[in-house]
């Protein structure tokens, strides 16, 4: 397989890995750090090439729901934004998800609350994995380090989405959307003509009518939908857990990061082997499904666990959970845009874990 | 015995004026009795039918009275998030543009929580249908205020009466997205006498008719009574419309292509 070699932003990376693999559409609506995503595609014209529809929706409401649409008729649809365009999307992802249709959701993190900022964080890990709307529901988590993943994880997600009728999200930040590196493309994938047996595209007499909705009175019914969904995160937790170690196998010391932090911390743990800390790294690379197996795992072998991100501590509490006591767990996080340097993870390593 | 052959006679094929149409499935509707929902149903179920248009129809349903609407048309359905059916349909008709695409919503859906979506997808001119019920209250709810509840009206939020300088003013959706270039066909009809049925269904064919002309969205609004909102037996209701309702929404086309040229 022939991959073509691009320097590229990481939300160009999103647009065109979106096109090569074969998207039907895509919603959005321009914020910052991810407006590229929605010019870049205007720029290329895929309605003209493979057909794919493109579309600025009037707002991030309109966008999703126009996702819920195109997703209702088996179509391979996709919409990006960043944080504050993502909890106006809530309404749509937690119906995208009771009606369990797939799609492929890009946030390109910002700091908050609020408008906070443009720059890069990692805040929004709570509403990514554990719902974000109302109603006991998950998506997909899937969190990019680099640009080359940007593209990469575009295709993986649409195939996530239809193995499991599931919405997909793609947890990056202003750091990997505005960033450039070299990224590897695939080939151009046909747009697929295979029409999902559940989907709405006009009733043949061939078949009875296709319904979608997220609406049961019957509170009885509700709950068997409720344990089915339960049933297939189960499912998805089992099969789809993914993760990268670095220099885990003779660590005292664990780093867990993902992303951004994770690039940062790479960094960390060469400088403190090189005094003589043996640390490691844990990436994880699904946050729903999150590596807790493999966490639990290495608890076992390690003195202690700092979880860093780019947050006032949101993923340190998946760690917590799946240490579940063994080791000492804490948390090192910058906010409003700030970034931590490889130096100040290694202190604070230092002060909250090895001194601790 | 003579009475049976009678009956036999009458039930002949040939004598055939009325029956139930193939659209409708035959699950109870939800509604109240003297509603006009089932009516307007049952309208859009026989265009479908007659424009053979089953094996093409997308319909979107709306959270509202009729979120169940669903389950009583034999074609397939979208039920969108409140006030979102124009956006679910705007990405449904792009990427299906051959099938018959239609929203079918209430006044506070359409005209007050949808109202971004309502106008942005008439002003793009989506090819799709629009059917706006307007009954001036929330049904489903329980009879609060909507967004086109009639000055003086009044609700369970609106016990005295509207009172407009208070609770702001009606809002004539249909008046404001016949002004926009996106839209095709614009029309306010009712269901409430035998000659408005045949009129709604007229300007309803036209409707569906013309969506296939790919020329900009088609919006056609039904003034209706909601006996239970309104407090009011049926025929109360009837006429507590016709003497209040249609002054304030008067019926007619209000934006029409014109036939020669088909703009």
């Amino acid at each position: 397989m022939e991959r073509e070699l691009r320097l590229m932003k990481g939300n160009e990376a999103v647009a065109e890995a979106a096109i090569r693999a074969g998207a039907d559409g895509y919603f959005g609506y321009p914020i910052t750090p991810q407006s590229e995503i929605l010019e870049y595609l205007m720029e290329a014209k895929p309605y003209e090439t493979t057909g794919m529809v493109v579309l600025q929706a009037e707002s991030e409401l309109a966008a999703i729901n126009m996702v819920y649409g195109g997703a209702a008729c088996g179509k391979k649809v996709m919409t990006t934004s960043s944080s504050p365009g993502i909890s106006l999307k809530q309404e749509g992802i937690t119906y995208i998800a009771g009606a369990e249709l797939p799609c492929l959701i890009v946030n390109v993190v910002r700091g908050g609350p609020g408008l906070g900022t443009i720059q890069p964080a990692q805040s929004d890990y709570f509403q990514a994995v554990k719902g974000g709307g109302h109603g006991d529901y998950h998506l997909i988590v899937l969190a990019p380090a680099s640009v080359q993943e940007m593209a990469d994880f575009v295709e993986l997600g649409f195939d996530l989405a239809f193995r499991y009728r599931n919405p997909v999200m793609i947890l990056s930040d202003g750091a990997i959307g505005q960033m450039m590196e070299k990224v590897y493309l695939n080939p151009h994938r046909e747009r697929s003509k295979d029409v999902p047996e559940w989907a709405t595209t006009g009733k043949p007499p061939t078949r009875s009518r296709n319904i979608i909705t997220s609406l049961d009175l019957d509170p009885e019914a509700q709950e068997r939908f409720n344990l089915k969904l339960v049933a297939k995160y189960n499912e998805i937790r089992e099969k789809e857990v993914r993760y990268e170690e670095f220099q885990c196998d003779d660590a005292d010391y664990l780093l867990v990061a993902y992303g951004t932090s994770a690039r940062v911390c790479q960094k960390s743990v060469q400088l403190a082997r090189m005094e003589g800390i043996r640390v490691g790294l844990l990436r994880p690379i699904t946050l729903f499904p999150f590596p807790s197996e493999r966490i639990s795992v290495l608890a076992d072998r390690v003195k202690g666990i700092l979880s860093v991100e780019m947050s006032a501590g949101q993923m340190v509490e998946d760690v917590l959970l799946a240490v579940n006591g063994k080791v000492t767990v804490k948390h090192y996080g910058r906010m409003g845009g700030m970034i931590p340097t490889p130096e100040e993870v290694v202190e604070n390593l230092r002060s909250k874990i090895i001194g601790g | 015995m003579a009475e049976v052959t009678g009956i036999k006679e009458i039930i002949k094929p040939e004598n055939l004026v009325y029956k139930r149409t193939g659209i409708m499935t035959d699950t109870v509707l939800s509604y109240c009795p003297g509603c006009g929902h089932g009516t307007a149903h049952r309208i859009l179920a026989e265009l479908i039918e007659e424009e053979g248009l089953q094996s093409k129809a997308i319909g979107v349903s709306p959270v509202g009275c009729s979120v169940l609407l669903y389950n009583f048309l034999d074609i397939d359905w979208q039920e969108a998030a409140h006030g979102r059916a124009p956006a679910v349909a705007t990405a449904i008709k792009r990427l299906l543009p051959d099938r018959f695409v239609f929203t079918y919503q209430g006044d506070g859906d359409l005209a007050a929580i949808g109202t971004a979506e309502t106008i942005h997808a008439c002003n793009r001119g989506e090819n799709f249908l629009i059917i706006f019920i307007n009954n001036g209250i929330y049904g489903m709810t329980g009879g609060q205020m909507a967004p086109t509840t009639i000055p003086g009206m009044k609700s369970s939020t609106s016990p005295f009466g509207r009172d407009v300088r208070m609770m702001g003013n009606p809002l004539k959706m249909t008046d404001i997205v016949a002004t926009l270039p996106g839209t095709y066909y614009v029309t306010r009809q009712s269901v409430h006498t035998p000659a408005n049925v045949k009129k709604t269904k007229r300007a309803l064919r036209k409707a569906i008719q013309y969506q296939f002309h790919n020329k900009g969205t088609c919006f056609v609004e039904i003034v209706s009574n909601c006996p239970s909102g309104w407090k009011m037996t049926p025929v109360e209701s009837i006429r507590w419309m016709e003497e209040n309702m249609l002054p304030f929404y008067p019926l007619g086309d209000m934006k029409v292509p014109d036939e020669k040229t088909g703009k």
